[in-house]
Formats: C-alpha cells, sequence, structure tokens
C-alpha cells in the first residue's frame, strides 16, 4: 500500500481498523539470484537498493528471527557523518545523504530529526583533534562547526561547567546529525524493498552453505529447507564469525556486547545528541521523553546479549558529571545488543575468498548510521562483482596489507575501540 | 560477572582487565607473514567455551586463564595464567 495524507485519514476516520501489512510475509522459493543472510538494517536495504538502484528483484532476505529483532531494534538511533579518516568520511557522508531522502525514496515514516549531534571536549588537545576533524569533514563537503565555550553555554545552558576535572571548553557540532526511528527503518526498507517483488522470509535461519564441486556457494541450507542462490550475501551484524564459520572462513572479528539505556519520561531537555569527550557517554532524548544514552562496550567476548554491572555504573557516572541534576531521574529499562567489533573498529564489505559469498560486517557503534550506505554499496558489489568507490577500503585483506582504518588509533584490540 | 582470583577469592569484573583469547600463541622471530597475520588479526569468535586470558588489576596483579561460557558469561574455571605477563602465556 501507499501511505499519503489520505490513506491516514481514511485509516483514522475507520478508527484505525484496517490497516494493512505492511510487507508479505513470503514463503521461499527454490532459487533466488541473490540471498541476503539477516533482516536487519543492513540485509533489508541492500535487498531495496538490489531491486531499486540495481534493477535485481529475484532477491531473498532470509531472517532467523523476526525483522529488527537484532541489533536494529536495540540502538541508540543516533546518526551522523563527522568521521575523520579517508574511507569513513566519504562513507557515512554517503549513509547520510541517504538518510535525508530515506522517507521519500520508500515512502515511509523513518523519523529521521536532524537535531544535531555535538561532541564536547575538555582539553586543548581534544580542542586540536576536534579541530582537525571538523576541517577533514568541511574539506570533504561534510557540515561542520567548532564551537567554543560561550557557544556551548548558550546551546545546552544546563551542563556542568564547574567540574574542575573535566572542564567543557566547547564541542563540534554536525547540525545535520541527529536521530531516526530505528524500527520504523527496518519495517521501511522491508515495506518498499517487498513493494518491488523481494521476498522477505521470517523465522528462518541459515544453518549452512550448498556448494558446488569447486566449492562455490550455489545456495544455502536453512530451518526452512535448501533455497539455491547465484550469490549469497551475509549482513548479520554480530554473528558474522558464526555464519562465517559455515564457510570455513576466520574473520578478524570479536562479538562484544553493547549497553543501552532509557531512563523515565521527562519533559523535553536535552536539544540534540550529545556525547561527553573526557569518558564515553553518549546522549538523546527520545520524541517520548526519555533520555537514551549509552557508552563503551563491556569489554569481552560475548554472544549473551546482556550486560554487565561495571559499564552501567561507568555509563551513569559519565552522565552524572556532565548532567549533575539527572541524577534523580530513574533508569526504566537497559539492555545489550551483539556487535561484531573488527580488529581495526572498522566495517567489512567485500567479496570473501570463497566464490559467490560476500560480507557485510565488521559494524561496531557506527552501525545504523550506516544502514542505508552500507545496503547502497553492498548492492552494489552484489549487482557489479566490484567495490562501489565509496567503500573501496572496507576490504577484507586490509589487515594482511596494513590498510588499516583505526579512527581510534588503537591497534588490533577490538575492545579498546 | 564475579571472576574468582585463585590468589584473592571471589572480586566483582571492575577489578580485571581483558586481554582476549588465550588460544592464539604468539609466533616464533622466524614465523612466516601468514602466521603473523593469523596471530595479530583472526580470531575463532567461539560461542560457547572459550578460554582467555584475564588480569587482575584491581587485585593481586597476576594474569589469569578463565574457562567462560560467551554465550552465557558462565565461569568454569579459573588458573593462574603461564609466565608472567601477556607475551609469555600460553608460549
Ligand atoms: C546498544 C546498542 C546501541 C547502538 N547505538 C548505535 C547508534 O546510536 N548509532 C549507530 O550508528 N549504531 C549504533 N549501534 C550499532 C548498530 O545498531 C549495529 O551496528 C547495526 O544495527 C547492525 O546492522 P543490522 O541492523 O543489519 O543488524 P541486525 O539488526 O542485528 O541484523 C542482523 C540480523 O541477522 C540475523 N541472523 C543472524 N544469524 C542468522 C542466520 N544464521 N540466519 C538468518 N538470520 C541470521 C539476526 O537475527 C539479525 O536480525 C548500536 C548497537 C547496540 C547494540
Ligand atoms: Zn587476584
Amino acid at each position: 500500500m501507499k501511505y499519503s495524507i489520505f490513506s491516514l485519514a481514511r485509516a483514522a476516520l475507520s478508527g484505525h481498523k484496517n490497516w494493512q501489512p505492511t510487507w508479505r510475509d513470503a514463503t521461499p522459493k527454490d532459487r533466488y539470484d541473490v540471498v541476503i543472510i539477516g533482516g536487519g538494517g543492513h540485509g533489508l536495504a541492500t535487498a531495496w537498493f538490489l531491486a531499486s538502484e540495481y534493477g535485481i528483484r529475484n532477491v531473498a532476505v532470509l531472517e532467523k528471527g523476526w525483522i529488527g529483532s537484532g541489533n536494529a531494534g536495540r540502538n541508540t538511533t543516533i546518526i551522523r557523518s563527522n568521521y575523520g579518516l579517508p574511507g569513513n568520511t566519504g562513507f557515512y557522508e554517503l549513509s547520510m545523504k541517504l538518510w535525508e531522502r530515506m522517507e521519500q525514496d520508500l515512502n515511509y515514516n523513518s523519523m529521521v530529526s536532524q537535531r544535531g549531534v555535538i561532541n564536547l571536549y575538555h582539553s586543548d588537545a581534544q580542542r586540536d583533534a576536534y579541530a582537525r576533524r571538523g576541517n577533514t569533514m568541511r574539506i570533504n563537503g561534510i557540515d561542520a562547526e567548532l564551537l567554543d565555550l560561550a557557544a556551548v553555554k548558550k546551546m545546552i545552558p544546563f551542563l556542568n561547567y564547574d567540574n574542575a576535572r573535566f572542564p567543557v571548553q566547547g564541542g563540534l557540532l554536525q547540525r545535520r546529525g541527529g536521530t531516526a526511528r530505528h524500527d520504523a527503518v527496518v519495517w521501511g526498507y522491508a515495506h518498499a524493498a517487498s513493494g518491488l517483488g523481494v521476498d522477505i522470509i521470517q523465522n528462518c535461519e541459515v544453518t549452512g552453505f550448498i556448494r558446488d564441486a569447486n566449492g562455490k556457494v550455489t545456495g544455502v541450507e536453512t530451518s526452512r529447507g535448501r533455497i539455491g542462490a547465484g550469490k549469497v550475501g551475509m549482513a548479520v551484524a554480530g554473528s558474522s564469525s558464526r555464519v562465517a564459520a559455515m564457510a570455513g572462513l576466520r574473520l578478524p572479528i570479536e562479538s562484544h556486547v553493547l549497553q543501552a539505556f532509557v531512563s523515565e519520561a521527562i519533559k523535553p531537555l536535552i536539544p540534540g545528541v550529545m556525547t561527553f569527550g573526557a569518558g564515553h557517554f553518549y546522549v538523546s532524548q527520545s520524541d517520548k521523553g526519555g533520555l537514551v544514552f549509552g557508552g563503551d562496550i563491556d569489554g569481552y567476548n560475548s554472544y549473551a546479549q546482556r550486560g554487565n554491572m561495571p559499564v552501567m555504573e561507568d555509563v551513569c557516572e559519565g552522565g552524572m558529571a556532565l548532567m549533575p541534576m539527572i541524577g534523580r531521574v530513574r533508569l526504566l529499562r537497559q539492555w545489550g545488543g551483539i556487535m561484531d567489533m573488527s580488529m581495526d573498529g572498522s566495517p567489512i564489505i567485500d567479496k570473501t575468498p570463497v566464490d559467490g559469498l560476500y560480507l557485510n560486517a565488521g559494524w561496531c557503534y557506527g552501525g545504523f548510521k550506516a544502514t542505508p550506505g552500507s545496503g547502497f554499496v553492498f548492492a552494489h558489489l552484489l549487482a557489479r562483482d566490484t567495490p562501489h568507490e565509496e567503500a573501496a577500503r572496507f576490504r577484507l585483506d586490509r589487515f594482511r596489507a596494513g590498510a588499516m582504518i583505526d579512527e581510534k588509533g588503537q591497534g588490533a584490540q577490538p575492545n579498546l575501540h | 560477572m564475579r571472576i574468582v582470583c585463585p590468589f584473592c577469592g571471589e572480586r566483582e569484573l571492575g577489578e580485571f582487565t581483558y586481554l582476549g583469547d588465550a588460544k592464539p600463541v604468539r609466533p616464533t622471530a622466524g614465523a612466516s607473514e601468514d602466521e603473523v597475520f593469523d596471530y595479530v588479526y583472526l580470531r575463532d569468535n567461539i560461542a560457547g567455551v572459550m578460554s582467555e586470558n584475564w588480569y587482575h588489576g584491581g587485585g593481586c596483579r597476576a594474569w589469569l586463564k578463565v574457562t567462560r561460557n560467551t554465550l552465557t558469561h558462565e565461569i568454569s574455571a579459573v588458573e593462574p595464567a603461564a609466565g608472567a605477563g601477556a607475551a609469555k602465556v600460553g608460549a
């Protein structure tokens, strides 16, 4: 169905009883040109761009649970393109441009809200680093403004400006950054892709790969039977190592848990997204009024999809350092999601050494904001067999070649990125 | 998650620092490029029982070998790690 002001009015007048399902819940066919494993944001966006940009419509997205049950529905919804390293800078801006036209492209309200993202700095060295990053962004045509203390005070008057240890000195602001409604992003892609003929198949777990005599992947084994495929693309977020292992591959990836927190609803307080540069704390306020915040990963390999206390404490301390007045706000909910942490903290979008198998993996903190861009460049790779120019550095062999994209400069230590 | 240090007893997680999978063994000086690449970058990333290195920095400052289930966080064994530092662990 097509959404418009009239469809909304019609539904309202009939008591909201006639809404149609937004995508077809398909049953698997014997064979597809492209099979995508993983019905998260990345898998669905890939399918949508395969159909809409590259004209490949005989496509299936296989999801072991339900659409949006993974990190697509677990993240803190922040979108931005304030990255400094070649490879990342252009890619995240491509993604940001796709966010800006997503609702029109998909005919779905994904509530993209460009309310601004500000990274606070607390020392001269950090100011210089942010100035440099801001300059890199502007050279690449991305908006960035370096704010001094007076400008930050005007914008966010309620911060603790008396913190002697970590004084707020200013911030790097990207006004085009912000948030989007994460569930609506997956629903929107599912809606639009399904409309172009893509089969979205839920409760369908991939359990193995079918390979021909030369080792080429020609399909997948699933909990709903064998499905043939011209090409298979993996977009399984925190499960990349597990799925790759079925094809005999070892990846430069560890799985780590990242927690998110939501407070009880309060009146509008936080204007956009804020990050505390002296620790690791980021916060925004949802349209319902809850403060949505997070910080570091828990720091050790985990597939448990739940977090532990030390990080909760650390995150809450970060929040209190910045805004002591939130100390009386109650924490309502907390959860964890499993993310890929690659050895340099950056993603991998590439062909694998196994013929017919393509990889979209290594998404850490940046994976939600990457959703449209990742889908676009992965669809390009699947359709054309060459990397999109904005993803040409996200190679699987960059670790061997010494071409790391290490934004944080931590080296091959995933829990430190 | 709490870790029972063989020297200090049961302590909260915040006292410990994680190094990672205990399985990769530092290659010798004459190792091939492939072996070094494998050691530095590739991981089994096990979903299940895994042997890993932890450092008890908030306590006895010993390196420990912890056997832990990454699906449940359940710890089944904690032993002192071989050698004094990370580089020597498992060597
Ligand atoms: C707490 C938290 C906060 C975050 N905050 C942000 C943020 O503010 N901004 C940001 O940019 N990023 C953020 N991220 C990161 C971001 O959410 C992820 O990197 C991104 O969502 C991953 O892509 P995805 O949406 O496709 O993953 P997912 O939604 O996890 O999709 C992968 C899917 O693959 C399916 N799957 C796995 N194995 C199989 C199989 N064998 N067969 C079939 N299906 C399978 C899974 O069920 C899952 O649905 C956050 C992550 C977490 C956990
Ligand atoms: Zn100890």
